[in-house]
């Protein structure tokens, strides 16, 4: 179990709880979508995985080198080419340099960017930056990788490929993913499993398990969103009054 | 009902086709081939197709007719008489001087000089404030402690430091380059602070994210962040060497202060020459501009460019 969260919580000051006894196992090679309404504390959990910020608590074991990270805006560094991005990512990692060039440049492959390697961020798509910061983030090589609702700003043709090309890429390197997003075709679509967070505080309400079939057959994968849709909104609802 | 039930039972025997049309929720793709030819389909028509850069003419011929139009009307001025000829010379007679000036050796002595100081202080500047301005960024409680007071000295005019330098100093370089250091070393300073304020908040998270410590932020991150605030704190930083400068030499002159523009200057004053004076203002406006153009224009159209900073703007 690379990840396993107990009875987890997170307040700000004395405001009240984001995060309330969250519980959650992620096995190894898993991926592990975490849905949720806005407010839900998805992206706190997020970083406090990422050790980005402190529970205040319970208890999580993650894995000891850490995770690597990608963000909802790619957040390439703008003075540095897509590559030099990568490389920095592995030079900070602590890897030579000889060895630097030919590992960002296989990633570059990997996310179908080979001849882009020497672009400036602004001179790319979006879709296509957030492929460089994919491959920045496999460039940290964590078995972990968080995800941030990375696809959520790009647009709907974008998206989907970018679906094809996240699963093809876990099914090539192995690592366990957790993605957090807040649209609930995009959970069915890349999940496994499919974590619904509630809202203010955050707490694993329910979970669904997405198996091959639903991967194929759209009619399927159209059922099971509607039931998450509907206990999402049931969730949602429950802040009305 | 009927009607509504037929449909219904229609919907099974769909062909697969038609099913995988509707189909963001299930693969959209049928393999890594045909991914790759999807992806680069987009990527060529989501990106711009590069443009060729070309000489544009406008950017030198219009500044050129602007000079040409207010030497024009300097000249018009002049013709009208209104003033004495030797208190509003006219164009031709200060080019007239400035070529007896350069005859002499004088203009290009007071030139070196000048410029000469103002590169070396400028230098000496920028490799003091430099490590300062990064550390005062860097550190909170550091910054709380001296921000105001490098913001105040950067309102404090360094030619209020001239008293004191010639005090202690004496009529030497040395009191010509503390005034230099006075005047550019809390603006580039500022601008590197503000520069290093500016960063996105996200850039920072990134790197501790990939993992880098201290001295790695601040080199490979912090400071490329900054750059684009940080060179505008060095042409400031510039400026206020170079007025500086002129300041320091107008005041203190002899001793073993060397001949400068401000030098030159002066003693136009005291000779109460106004083509000299006259000569010697439009030099040192005349080093200003070809700094900018030949040193500064270049580096930061460059640096705004490559991070795609520059389209739009009337640069």
């Amino acid at each position: 179990m690379p990840v396993v969260l107990e009875n987890l919580g997170k307040r700000f000051g004395d405001g009240a709880p984001v995060l309330d006894d969250v519980n959650a196992n992620i096995a190894s090679g898993e991926f592990v979508a975490l849905l949720g309404a806005s407010g839900c504390g998805k992206s706190t959990l997020l970083n406090i995985m990422a050790g980005l910020e402190l529970p205040t608590s319970g208890a999580l074991e993650v894995p000891s080198d850490g995770a690597a990270f990608m963000f909802q805006d790619a957040a390439l560094f703008p003075w540095l080419t897509a590559r030099e991005n990568i490389e920095l990512a592995l030079q900070l990692r602590g890897v030579g340099k000889a060895e630097r060039k030919a590992k960002a440049q296989e990633l570059l492959e990997l996310v179908h960017l080979g001849g882009a390697g020497d672009k400036r961020p602004h001179e790319l798509s979006g879709g296509m930056r957030q492929r460089v910061s994919l491959a920045r983030s496999l460039a940290q090589d964590r078995q972990l990788l968080l995800m941030d609702e990375p696809f959520a700003a790009l647009d709907a043709i974008t998206r989907d490929l970018l679906h094809d090309e996240l699963e093809r890429i876990w099914k090539e390197t192995g690592r366990t993913i957790v993605f957090v997003t807040h649209n609930v075709r995009e959970a069915v679509r890349l999940g496994q499993r499919v974590l619904l967070l509630s809202s203010r505080p955050g707490r694993v309400v329910e979970e669904w398990s997405v198996t091959e079939e639903h991967r194929t057959d759209a009619g399927l994968a159209g059922q099971l969103t509607g039931v998450i849709t509907a206990r999402l909104r049931e969730e949602i609802r429950r802040h009305a009054k | 009902m009927p009607n509504n039930s037929a449909p219904l039972a229609e919907a099974p025997s769909e062909p697969a086709e038609a099913r995988h049309i509707h189909a963001a929720l299930t693969r959209t793709s049928t393999g890594n081939e045909d991914l790759r030819e999807l992806e680069a389909g987009l990527d060529s028509l989501q990106s711009d197709a590069a443009r060729k850069t070309r000489i544009e003419w406008s950017r030198i011929l219009l500044p050129v007719a602007a000079l040409v139009v207010l030497v024009l009307i300097w000249q018009f001025y002049v013709s009208l008489g209104v003033k004495r000829r030797d208190l509003v010379p006219g164009p031709l007679d200060v080019l007239g001087q400035v070529g007896v000036l350069w005859g002499e050796g004088k203009l290009q002595e007071a030139v070196w000089t000048s410029l000469q100081r103002g590169l070396v202080g400028f230098l000496i500047s920028v490799a003091i404030a430099t490590p300062v301005g990064l550390l005062l960024a860097q550190v909170a409680p550091l910054r709380r402690a001296f921000g105001p007071l490098i913001s105040g000295l950067q309102v404090l005019p360094s030619v209020a430091w001239v008293p004191a330098a010639i005090i202690w100093f004496g009529l030497t370089d040395a009191t010509v380059y503390f005034v230099v250091f006075m005047g550019a070393i809390p603006s580039i300073i500022n601008g590197l602070i503000s520069g290093v304020d500016q960063i996105p908040p996200q850039y920072r998270r990134v790197g501790t994210v990939l993992g880098a410590n201290r001295l790695q932020m601040a080199l490979q991150i912090i400071l490329p962040a900054a750059l684009p605030g940080y060179l505008g704190g060095l042409k400031q930083g510039w400026a206020f060497s170079w007025r500086s400068l002129m300041a320091a030499e107008i005041i203190a002159v002899g001793g073993t202060i060397g001949f400068g523009l401000g030098s030159l200057l002066d003693q136009g004053r005291i000779l109460s020459d106004m083509t000299v004076v006259m000569s010697a203002i439009l030099l040192i406006l005349g080093v200003g501009i070809l700094i900018e153009l030949l040193v500064f224009a270049p580096i930061e159209k460059r640096l705004l460019r490559s991070r795609g900073l520059l389209s739009g703007s009337t640069r």
